[in-house]
């Protein structure tokens, strides 16, 4: 599982086609995989376990999301503000 | 690019502007043929002394004039669906990037591996060095590798801006808080050009868009020297 993960990070070239947004508005999709990626973060960091599947849902975002929009759910986050629930 | 009384399309650079193009000669054919039949029996029966007092109905000839628009009707409708199809396929990106519109630019970014970002300002005119096209250079462009499926997500920071290529046949609105997908593939090496396509302000026509596609190793040499620049 661990092994195959690695392999698919090591082979991203960008966020591929995701079947529940297939439409023209990927607004969605930027914003589920930065809520995934947080959850993620949390939920394998409270178990102890290793957060590396995580980062998948860290490149999906990152590639998808612009950078003023991960900012400042960065900020938002920070101040407790995040309207998402993670 | 445009040119000055040009008619026509830009020389397609992907394979849906081609697919576009045609579909436009093909329809615009029919356009040009049935204008010529209703001009041609307008000018027959204005410039005629004969009158026909005695024809009052026909059934034949209702039939042909109802079934042959359906015909042609028939014959632009499936091409157009094939092509908007075509448009709606699942491609597999190799690159996403995101263009953000500005008042009044457009920034890029390339986040799939490191965070390029940039801005790309039109060159003003009095800074344009000979053979460059007035109003639509810019400072950077957005470069491509060419003949490689690219997922471009536009969106915008401030007001309604639009993105719009057309030798890709692209535009896609630039909404804020909004991401808006499309997707091309160059044919060729080359540069295009595109313009900023819904109104935004006292410099709307001032923002210019280029597309720049370029063999592989060379997209990936300029993606190292702009994250060095930046």
């Amino acid at each position: 599982m661990s092994q195959d993960m690695k392999e698919k990070l090591e082979k991203y070239r960008t966020a591929p086609f995701d079947a529940r947004f297939p439409n023209q508005n990927q607004t969605r999709n930027c914003w589920q995989n930065y809520l995934d990626f947080h959850r993620c973060q949390k939920a394998l960091t409270a178990k102890g376990t290793d957060v590396t599947p995580c980062d998948w849902y860290q490149r999906v975002y990152k590639s998808l999301c612009p950078i003023s929009w991960v900012s400042k759910w960065d900020e938002q986050r920070e101040n407790g503000t995040f309207p998402g629930k993670i | 690019m445009a040119h000055p009384s040009q008619l026509g399309f830009q020389d397609a650079a992907s394979p849906v502007m081609e697919e576009l193009l045609h579909f436009h000669d093909h329809t615009l054919m029919i356009v040009f043929l049935i204008s010529t039949l209703v001009l041609y029996i307008i000018v027959a029966m204005v410039s005629t002394k004969l009158t026909n007092k005695y024809v009052l109905d026909s059934q034949e000839i209702e039939i042909v004039w109802t079934v042959l628009p359906a015909v042609i009707l028939i014959l632009i409708a499936l091409p157009s669906l094939r092509i908007l199809y075509l448009m709606d396929e699942i491609n597999d990106p190799h690159l996403t990037i995101k263009a953000m519109g500005h008042q009044w630019y457009w920034s890029y970014e390339y986040t799939d591996y490191e965070d390029l970002g940039f801005d790309s300002y039109m060159i003003p005119t009095q800074d344009l060095s000979p053979g460059q096209f007035r109003l639509l250079e810019t400072d950077h462009r957005m470069v491509v590798p060419m003949e490689s499926p690219i997922r471009v997500l536009v969106s915008a920071e401030d007001v309604l801006h639009s993105w719009a290529v057309p030798a890709l046949g692209i535009k896609m609105d630039a909404v804020p808080g909004r991401l808006n997908q499309t997707a091309f593939i160059t044919s060729r090496p080359g540069v295009y050009y595109g313009q900023c396509s819904e109104i935004c302000g006292a410099n709307h026509s001032f923002m210019p868009i280029v597309v720049e596609a370029v063999p592989l190793e060379h997209f990936e040499n300029w993606s190292s020297l702009m994250l060095e620049e930046s």
